[in-house]
């Protein structure tokens, strides 16, 4: 019984493993970058990235997909570079309705039996435009509290890994070790059944896309307190990333399966292989792209490998 | 055919959409530039109405299966038909089959990302994609080679106000229309969406058919990028980039299934029309792009939910 085939483990040390991996390619080139600032300076971007991850991972545990998180991350930092900066109620108000549209949305979506891709592509538009409406061009400057917060030197660990831990250890407790979390999970595995059981398959997915809804604002606010100004497209790249990131992570797009820890170690992962380790290797502008896209197939592949082997036995 | 049942076709709804849009755009204009209108929508939506062909097989093959990597493959394209054709007319067949080529290559390596890889379609197409613009970027540099003369010119002809391109986007529409319910390829790919398991006891070849399909695909992301680089006097790293979004909004909307199973080619083309006469209305009416960008989204998201289920509920799907 308690012997549980080494694959297994394997299969769930991956995200870790991959993490290590290119950790120790950096500490290799460069071995001054390991180190508390170097960290700080690294990660910058990652805390952001994370929070979208998170946010996607939300949407994935009910077989769903949101296309939409990238735009709906710009248009969460414009509102914060000018109403949060200039009417800080208003910009309250404004932030939580679009939580609120992100709950409506999973309703319909589960009210209509619509395809989440489609209508979450449909929103990408909408947050897209808005955000353009809202900053027409590149400026607005984030509230104070949100530069300080984003700045913080913890003692020991930067502060990039504390957020880290912070995110993936509130989403495991949410997801993974309340019973609600059960059933939210339980919607992506087995819907017709957790809907026999009594429990309203509407409310569930309301919840889980105003969850990503949620982090999706925590996600746009970080990113604004990093960057400190904003503009319409700063969060272009999120949509591809956070999908990325939970696979990465070992979620699976159908199945209810999903995991919160995993999916912050991803967004790490994509987050240092996207520039730090691609500088340190001194590959040339043009080919960055490529090589993330080398990177995202090689570690892909590793996890498909193991997790059919996994299966396998 | 009576309104009943034409009514139940999925398709409909698309081309009834396209036409409140355009009744709307032209009666804002007081009835000027109709023709017009309609000229350039054709135009515009045969770029759309090819790459939506080729996302729609691709979704077909059933849930999952779908290709992120076209923009890349349609900048990749455009660059390597304009440096084959080197704004040479006799060459513009040697740049054509190049683009395919080129589209050919990149569809079949992202099967074998999924398929000897074991990498799900979404993010395997999405990877490439980030290679295939990387190479782009190196390789298209400061291009700046213009179509052939006569290559430009024959995008650009117009038969009494309906553009060649459009007649021409026309006839592939009828051989994929009909290769999808008459050849044993077609019918295979909608076996395989409706249920992969059941198409492979059935003895049908599942791995050729999504193969070839997303070889397809990437042959017709592969031509667009040579069209639309003589539609735009020469090729351009961004110049597919809107295509990520409408060509899967085209199928969607056109009434193919994304359940898998379940294609519509007449859907694609009266999705792409009026994705573009909804842009041309907009347009006429003066809005800002962001409330452009805005009224877009929603009436994507409204038609969907007015559409219902519709899509989903088709017999084949699992």
């Amino acid at each position: 019984m308690l012997r549980l085939p080494p694959a297994r483990y394997l299969r769930d040390l991956l995200p870790a493993l991959s993490l290590a991996l290119v950790l120790a390619a950096i500490a290799w080139l460069n071995p001054r970058a390991i180190s508390y600032l170097g960290f700080t300076l690294m990660l910058n971007l990652a805390v952001p990235i994370a929070l979208a991850t998170v946010a996607q991972m939300f949407v994935i545990a009910g077989n769903d997909l949101d296309l939409s998180i990238g735009p709906f991350v710009s248009f969460v930092a414009c509102v914060g570079a000018t109403w949060l900066m200039d009417q800080p109620v208003v910009g309250v108000l404004l932030l939580v309705a679009a939580v609120g549209v992100y709950a409506a949305l999973g309703a319909i979506i589960q009210w209509r039996k619509l395809p989440s891709i489609v209508v979450t592509l449909g929103m990408s538009f909408v947050w897209q435009g808005l955000a353009i409406l809202i900053l027409p061009k590149p400026g607005g400057s984030a509230p104070v509290w949100l530069q300080t917060l984003m700045n913080i030197q913890p003692p020991f660990l930067p502060f990039p890994i504390v957020a880290g831990l912070v995110i993936a250890a509130a989403a495991w407790f949410g997801l993974m070790r309340t019973s609600y979390g059960a059933i939210l999970r339980g919607s992506g595995g087995n819907a017709a059944a957790i809907g026999r059981a009594g429990w309203s398959l509407l409310k569930i997915k309301a919840v889980l896309f105003a969850l990503a809804g949620l982090f999706g604002v925590l996600s746009g606010l970080a990113l604004l307190g990093v960057t400190t100004s904003a503009d319409a497209n700063i969060g272009s790249g999120y949509t591809l990333l956070s999908i990325a990131g939970v696979i990465l992570g070992g979620g699976e797009f159908v199945g209810g399966i999903v995991s919160p820890i995993g999916a912050v170690i991803g967004a790490l992962t994509l987050a240092l292989a996207a520039s730090p380790l691609l500088t340190f290797l001194d590959i040339p502008p043009d080919w960055q792209v490529g090589a993330n896209g080398v990177i995202l197939i090689v570690v892909l592949a590793a996890r498909a490998q193991i997790g059919r082997k996994a299966v396998g036995t | 055919m009576s309104v009943t049942t034409l009514l139940s076709r999925p398709w409909i709804w698309s081309f009834l959409g396209a036409a409140v849009v355009f009744i709307l755009a032209v009666s804002f204009t007081g009835g000027v530039g109709a023709g017009g209108m309609i000229t350039t929508a054709l135009a515009l939506a045969v770029f759309t109405i090819v790459v939506g062909l080729g996302q729609m097989i691709v979704i077909t093959l059933g849930p999952g299966n779908v290709d992120l990597s076209l923009p890349a493959n349609i900048g990749l394209a455009s660059a390597v038909s304009m440096t084959v054709m080197n704004g040479s007319d006799s060459l513009v067949a040697a740049g054509l089959l190049a683009a395919l080529g080129c589209g050919l290559a990149i569809g079949i390596a992202n099967y074998l990302m999924i398929r000897t890889l074991g990498i799900p379609p979404i993010v395997a197409t999405l990877s490439s994609s980030f290679i295939v613009q990387s190479v782009d970027i190196a390789y298209g540099r400061g291009l700046q080679i213009k179509p052939p003369p006569g290559f430009g010119d024959f995008i650009n002809l117009q038969i009494l106000g309906v553009p060649v391109s459009a007649i021409f986007v026309l006839l592939l529409s009828a051989v994929i229309a009909i290769a999808l319910r008459r050849t044993v390829y077609g019918r295979s790919v909608l076996a395989v969406g409706q249920n992969a398991r059941a198409a492979l006891f059935a003895g049908l070849a599942v791995e050729r058919t999504r193969a070839m399909t997303y070889g397809l695909c990437g042959m017709l992301g592969g031509l667009d990028g040579a069209l639309l680089a003589g539609y735009f006097q020469g090729a351009n790293v961004d110049i597919g980039n809107e295509y990520l979004l409408s060509s899967i909004a085209v199928v969607v909307i056109g009434g193919t299934s994304v359940a898998g199973g379940k294609a519509s080619v007449p859907g694609i083309w009266g999705a792409s029309l009026f994705l573009v006469l909804l842009l041309t209305m907009l347009n006429t009416f003066g809005v800002s792009a962001g409330v452009r960008l805005v009224a877009t989204g929603i009436i994507i998201v409204a038609v969907i939910v007015a559409a219902g289920s519709r899509s989903l509920s088709s017999p084949g799907s699992n």
